[in-house]
């Protein structure tokens, strides 16, 4: 999908800059484009490293393990078909802790170990069980305590104060996760979706 | 208030792992050096999305042709009071991280990170996700082929997310 929606986005911009006479609109973005993906990225670096390096201290001292242990009640009340001391939850809980401080593709590879340890549980094979779907929407609602991403985008564009709009993340994200497990909540107990419930 | 707490935040977070990891005895620096050293895959695996996502976003957005096409729409948005230039990124946030990064960039460098728009966007990026990608990403590596209503549900947390964003926004900022 993603391949298609690149090409129209260039094919569509393009042709209407042309229409409307703006070859100098188009011509400067298609030279000027690879030096800001590039700064951007270059921008982007130093903070992940900086992150990674802090949560490899967090992950190392047990301190995550401490955290993943500390929501890991509120975890078996929204994952009742999961047994107790069930591995995946662990994988659940680090993934969900990582994507707190913002540093979501390194949440990926705990995320993808807690989908191969709920597939254990999942009687039909090909079909996503309800545990499933309820971490997808944990995880796509976006748990994020520090967005690192956002606050070095803002500083590369001279922000007065990058941070500033942390509380507003978390407000917002407490909404969309709450929001997001009451709806999941919803639809799973329409009975269409009720007889697959593990 | 509100700003010194968002920007103790990151302090705060940084004193308690290190604190935590002298407690426990770890090598600190070691440690924080070995984990920092994943970033150089990451950053690779990120820079050609990025250079090819602002290619195609900036000459989508810069063209107008979104202004051209939404004219007609405009009074619907004003009464949801979602800003204009929003929208494309409320639209591409569950299909495309890289694309969204792009917009983000686009907004800030056209309105300012500081700005109303600069706020919105950074609270939309941050309390939403690539829902699309965590999809394919995660269903397909254990081979799940009926998603039943993960998409919807997923869907509607990214809803969520956008509506909530713009009124926390309104109503703090």
């Amino acid at each position: 999908m993603i391949n298609k929606i690149w090409a129209f986005f260039i094919i569509v911009g393009s042709i209407f800059c042309i229409a409307t006479g703006k070859m100098d609109i188009l011509n400067e973005e298609i030279l000027k484009s690879a030096k800001t993906g590039f700064d951007m990225a270059l921008e982007l670096f130093p903070v992940m490293a900086l992150w990674l390096g802090i949560m490899n201290i967090a992950s190392v001292s047990g301190l995550l393990n401490k955290l993943a242990q500390l929501i890991s009640p509120l975890l078996r009340k929204l994952f009742p078909e999961i047994p107790k001391n069930h591995e995946s939850l662990s994988y659940i809980a680090s993934n969900i802790v990582i994507n707190m401080a913002g540093l979501g593709s390194a949440a990926t590879p705990f995320g993808l170990k807690a989908m191969k340890s709920l597939q254990e549980l999942n009687p039909k094979k090909d079909t996503a069980s309800r545990s499933m779907i309820t971490f997808l929407v944990l995880n796509t609602s976006g748990v994020t305590i520090i967005p690192t991403t956002i606050i070095s985008l803002r500083m590369m564009y001279g922000s007065v104060n990058p941070t500033g709009i942390v509380i507003a993340c978390i407000l917002a994200t407490l909404c969309s996760t709450t929001g997001g497990l009451i709806i999941d909540r919803l639809i799973a107990r329409r009975k269409k979706y009720a007889k697959n419930t593990v | 208030m509100l700003k010194t707490l968002s920007s103790l935040m990151i302090p705060l977070m940084v004193l308690l792992v290190l604190i935590y990891g002298i407690l426990k005895k770890i090598d600190v620096y070691d440690v924080f050096i070995d984990g920092a050293k994943e970033s150089f895959g990451m950053i690779l695996e990120l820079l050609p999305t990025l250079l090819g996502m602002i290619l195609g976003i900036n000459i989508f957005l810069k063209s107008g042709v979104l202004e051209f096409v939404l004219k007609g729409f405009t009074p619907f948005f004003q009464y949801l009071k979602v800003p204009l230039e929003i929208v494309p990124m409320a639209i591409m946030r569950p299909i495309s991280g890289g694309s969204t990064l792009a917009i983000l960039n686009n907004i800030y460098e056209t309105f300012g990170p500081d700005g109303y728009l600069g706020t919105l966007a950074s609270v939309i990026q941050g309390s939403t996700d690539t829902t699309f990608y965590v999809l394919t990403l995660y269903f397909g590596s254990i081979g799940i082929k009926k998603i039943r209503y993960a998409m919807w549900a997923g869907l509607c947390a990214d809803l969520i997310g956008i509506i909530s964003s713009v009124t926390i926004v309104n109503l703090l900022f």
